[in-house]
């Protein structure tokens, strides 16, 4: 059997791969240990398989590897991790193993970190509205249960402030259900890991939560693990424990780097700006992972973060992952710079599942038309303010002069809140409301007559 | 058949075998001692490189290949409609009772189910001739679809036999024909390779618009039926609703719509949606008439480059029995991406992008399967193919954008600015076209005192005239242009958010009848006649504009239903009786 084979048959090393010759009996995709001059073990995986040559990805990366001091054997099954639920409130490496000191978490189950695609005949859809008490995700780009919602930030912005305060005030309402968040940190910073677990021990959050850490200076190919290692624990915790699952994924540009310096060493054909042409594929495998399952209770709800390298958002990063998930939170410098908390750009915002989650029955039944007029007032709103820049306010009508207005108030009263306030539904609608009274009726296309009786000037 | 080969090399969904001379290009194949399903893309000597349908994870060099003398091909007779494939064929209905609710590899389904009685109705007798295509009976497969039981096109013969009104399963014989002293026992249904389109006897070309329900797109940009069309659009700008929509409400027999490397949840949306949705003209649920082809992204790669072809395939098969056919494929931009990784797993030499040298021709290939055609049947069917096309960062220079353009008629540019201030569709005026304009116009000439096409231009130029004004304004602001261009102004919003946009969520806009359109769009514009005058008696615009009659008149699109068309003229007298009263006229 192949436990007992050892090869000291490396070839070639090359950035974090390694190739050994003459193998027999090897899978792909499996795992395999190498052992290095010290008797270190390190673990990877194989890549590919050529004749009797096998590509191996080491995890803990190739420093300190030689060609002819090194061994390896392969096990025969893919890289997997133990599942049970006492793993919540602990920390663990990208691999699974704790490194808070505790024990190995007590289990048989063991699983493919890699999952497998869920049957999109099983897929419930998601329609539960989730409450964050942010009023510019509430009220325009709402987010639902199981849905992948990512934000869309830059370096410098308060995407990590953000994060912490969904994570920490997102509830159903009306509901008491197990919750837990399953925190996946890629290549980011010790104190950016840091400000993350002060925060769930400060919410209370951390009993609940299993944390994944693989910082910046741990090797970059762990990195490509630790997301798959999060969501197989993630896909226990929702589908055999019932629980509804918040993945918090950051930085995934972290991550994409780590999968471009991979298929560099492959020698691989690139694609845009470098990064291979399956990384569509892969962040599916990783996005994908989110949702509900018919006849199941729990759900995965996922926020990816990245930053936009140069704040550019037609970057393959961004890109690719917005052509993926639910839609986008997207962060803003200018409003930032401008002291608006949380700096969302609503126009580039999007939540594709908010028609489903929100509405008579679920938000309230004018939700749908006053989120399309702010969208639509806001924009005409920032048309204009480039206009008046070159032409001044007097080149503009009365009615322009209002949208100017409605611009600034959206910004300073709806949009601009407290790191620690948590408005409901209801307080979000009225400043909502409050915005849209700053423009004429006659202006209120997008909004049926009746809830415009209702609430137009009424606050 | 080909001897058993062994595995050589393994990357991805790509495998490489040596020991199999005389596996043929294209052909199916059992890989691994799980049988996984593969295609053979290379053949070089005794070597054969084999894309593989399923995850190849743990696959281990040394173990079998086996050809199977047969190329991917689906199965074609009833039970296809109402049916969740995946990209070969396979239902996930099958694979989830075999797996559970994630998807596992090595399951063997067969694509249509074999225990099934359908009521066979035989319309030929014993005695007759049957050529390729012929119709030899029928199936009411569902409400909405008769099935034409067809004669495969590579088979003929007499009729020796045909089985008698009745009960029957896929598998019973329901007719023997024969040739030249040999007897084919036809079934109800029979087997097609994927890659190969099925003959027919003549292309006509198209003279009928696809009517979609949507009206910038029946009105301004139309496809005809046969026609083919591409969507591209960066993300979030609704190329997959747009397809849902066309999908839900085109006036078509039968639907293929193909999840290409999309999202799961999307598909689950249809799922839900389009049994309790009615079609418009029959009442009947859309799903009667709808075959899904589901092969998300995180499925496997190569089964998604197969996905468009099992589609296409299907779709030319209800086409062969007169039918029109609609196809929806979101996104080819994954179908291309899968040829790119597989290529790259070939090592082929890439061409532009990392896609390699074929790209194009095979998307040449893909779109030539739209048409309308003289079936062998000697029924007119057709076939529209609407893909849509994802850009990286929205950037219509990449290569899969610029070379479907070379063969699609009709281009509806979604455009991230409309999306982002949540006009919808986000459908660019300025830059989409469609060719099929010369095509369609009689047939809406017919229906409109032949006045469609004046006011489409008409509409379009008023649209087109903002466009300019817009820039004139960035450098004078508006007051200082003249109300006759401040009224083009106006006329372009009300065309903008009273006939262009149109919400998919809303219940009475999400699809306009062709009356509907046609009232709507001459309201309009006949408001722009009425305000001209009004102009000339020194009444200004600020003041038209702010009637609430004027802003009622953009929101007729969802307040008034398709029954109600004609209720559109009556919003016109208001208008109307309002301005008099602006310029003294009294009523
Ligand atoms: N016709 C429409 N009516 C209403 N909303 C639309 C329409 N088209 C697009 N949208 C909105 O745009 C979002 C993105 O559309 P989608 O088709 O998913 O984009 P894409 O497939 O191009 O990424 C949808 O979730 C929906 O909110
Ligand atoms: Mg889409």
């Amino acid at each position: 059997m192949s436990f007992s084979v050892e090869y000291r048959s490396v070839q070639k090393i090359s950035g974090p791969l390694i190739f050994v010759e003459g193998v027999s009996d090897v899978g792909f995709n499996e795992l395999v240990e190498v052992k290095d001059a010290e008797g270190g073990l390190r673990r990877g995986r194989v890549l590919e398989i050529n004749r009797g040559v096998a590509a191996v990805e080491v995890f803990e990366g190739t420093t300190g590897l030689s060609t002819t001091s090194t061994s390896v054997r392969f096990l025969g099954k893919p890289l997997t991790i133990p599942l049970s639920t006492e793993m919540l409130g602990r920390v663990f490496n990208g691999l699974g193993e704790p490194i808070d000191g505790g024990p190995a978490p007590f289990t048989e189950e063991y699983r493919d970190v890699n999952g497998l695609p869920m049957n999109p005949y099983s897929r419930d859809y998601p329609t539960q509205f989730i409450q964050t008490g942010v009023s510019a995700i509430d009220g325009m780009d709402t987010l639902v249960r199981g849905q992948k919602l990512p934000i869309f930030s830059g370096s410098g912005l308060p995407h990590n402030l953000l994060a912490t305060q969904i994570a920490r005030q997102a509830t159903i309402v009306g509901e008491e259900v197990s919750f837990a968040v399953v925190f996946v940190a890629m290549g980011i910073k010790h104190d950016e890991a840091a400000f993350f677990k002060r925060s769930f021990e400060e919410s209370g959050a951390l009993k609940n939560s299993a944390i994944f850490l693989n910082l910046a200076d741990d090797p970059p190919v762990e990195r490509l693990v630790t997301p798959r290692s999060a969501l197989t624990l993630a896909e226990y915790l929702a589908f055999e424990q019932d629980m509804h699952v918040l993945v918090i994924l950051t930085d995934m540009t972290n991550y994409a780097e780590a999968l471009r310096e991979i298929s560099a060493a492959r020698e691989e054909v690139p694609s845009r700006k470098g990064y291979p042409g399956y990384m569509y594929s892969d962040f599916a495998s990783i996005y994908e992972r989110a949702g509900r399952i018919k006849g199941r209770k729990g759900s995965i709800t996922q926020m990816p973060v990245l930053t936009m390298p140069n704040d550019d958002i037609t970057h393959p990063i961004p890109d690719l992952t917005g052509y993926i998930t639910e839609g986008q939170i997207v962060l803003d410098r200018d409003l930032h710079r401008r002291g608006i908390y949380p700096p969302i750009n609503i126009l580039p915002s999007l939540s594709r599942l908010m028609k489903d989650g929100i509405g008579k029955g679920k938000t309230r039944e004018d939700h749908g038309p006053v989120a399309s007029q702010l969208y639509s007032a806001y924009a005409r709103a920032q048309e204009l303010r480039s206009l008046s820049a070159i032409i001044g306010e007097e080149g503009l009508t009365e009615k322009d002069r209002a949208y100017l207005r409605f611009g600034d108030s959206f910004e300073r009263k709806f949009l601009n809140q407290g790191i620690d306030e948590n408005r409901s539904l209801e307080t979000t609608l009225t400043l909502a409301w409050e915005q849209l009274s700053l423009l004429p009726e006659t202006e209120l296309t997008r909004i049926p007559d009746r809830f415009v009786k209702m609430y137009y000037k009424r606050t | 058949m080909a001897k058993i080969g062994r595995i050589t090399k393994i990357s991805g969904p790509v495998v490489q075998a040596e020991g199999v001379a005389g596996l043929e290009m294209h052909e199916l194949t059992m890989v691994g001692n799980e049988e996984l399903i593969g295609e053979v893309v290379r053949v070089e000597g005794d070597l054969a490189t084999i894309q593989v349908y399923e995850d190849t994870a743990g696959l281990k060099l040394g173990e079998p290949v086996k050809g199977s003398g047969m190329p991917l091909a689906v199965e074609l007779g009833p039970g296809l409609l109402q049916s969740i494939f995946d990209g070969i064929q396979r239902p996930l209905t099958v694979i989830r009772d075999a797996t559970g609710d994630f998807v596992r590899r090595g399951v063997k389904a067969t694509a249509l189910p074999r225990d099934k009685k359908w009521h066979f109705v035989p319309l030929k007798k014993i005695g007759d001739y049957a050529a390729p295509g012929t119709i030899v009976g029928k199936v009411q497969e569902t409400p909405l679809l008769e099935h034409r039981i067809l004669v495969p096109p590579n088979r003929e013969g007499k009729i020796d036999f045909i089985a008698d009104e009745g009960e029957y399963t896929i598998e019973d014989c329901i007719a023997k024909l024969s040739k030249d002293g040999e007897i084919y026992e036809l079934k109800m249904y029979h087997k097609w390779p994927v890659r190969k389109p099925r003959p027919y006897i003549e292309r006509l070309e198209p003279s009928e618009p696809l009517i979609t329900g949507q009206r910038i797109i029946d009105m301004f940009f139309p496809v005809a039926k046969g026609g083919a069309v591409s969507i591209p659009g960066g993300f979030g700008t609704g190329k997959t609703i747009t397809s849902h929509q066309l999908a839900a409400w085109s006036d078509c027999e039968v639907i293929i719509y193909i999840g290409c490397g999309e999202r799961g949840n999307e598909m689950t949306e249809v799922l839900i949606n389009f049994p309790e949705w009615k079609d418009p003209r029959s009442g009947r649920p859309l799903m009667e008439r709808t075959v899904l082809i589901a092969n998300t992204s995180n499925m496997p790669v190569a089964a998604r480059e197969a996905s468009i072809y099992t589609g296409v395939t299907i779709a030319e098969y209800f086409r062969d029995m007169g039918y029109n056919v609609g196809v929806m494929a979101d996104s080819t931009s994954r179908w291309a991406e899968a040829l790119r990784e597989i290529s790259g797993r070939l090592e082929e030499m890439p061409a532009e992008e990392g896609y390699p040298s074929y790209l194009a021709s095979r998307l040449g290939e893909f779109y030539e399967r739209a048409g309308r055609v003289k079936s062998l049947s000697g029924l007119y069917g057709s076939v529209t193919l609407v893909g849509a096309v994802s850009p990286p960062g929205g950037d219509f220079s990449e290569p899969v954008t610029v070379h479907t353009k070379r063969f699609v008629r009709a281009f509806w540019a979604l455009d991230s600015a409309l999306a982002s201030m949540r006009h919808y569709p986000a459908i660019n005026w300025l830059t989409s076209y469609s060719e099929y304009t010369d095509y369609v116009e009689k047939w809406w000439n017919e229906r409109t005192n032949g006045r469609w096409k004046e006011l489409r231009l008409k509409a379009l130029d008023i649209l087109k005239k903002e466009d300019d004004l817009k820039e004139v304004i960035r450098l004078v602001g508006i007051e200082s242009l003249p109300e006759t261009e401040k009224l083009i102004m106006e006329t372009a919003r009300l065309l903008r958010e009273g006939f262009l946009q149109q919400n998919a969520y809303d219940p009475v806009d999400t699809y306009s009848s062709p009356e509907k359109q046609f009232k709507l769009l001459s309201a309009i514009l006949q408001f722009h006649e009425i305000a001209l005058k009004a102009l000339s008696k020194g009444t200004p615009v600020s003041k038209i504009s702010s009637l609430t009659s004027v802003t009622d008149l953009a929101k007729v699109r969802m307040s008034v239903p398709n029954e109600k068309a004609e209720e559109i003229d009556r919003f016109l007298e208001r208008i109307q009786a309002d301005i008099k009263r602006l310029t003294g006229e009294g009523i």
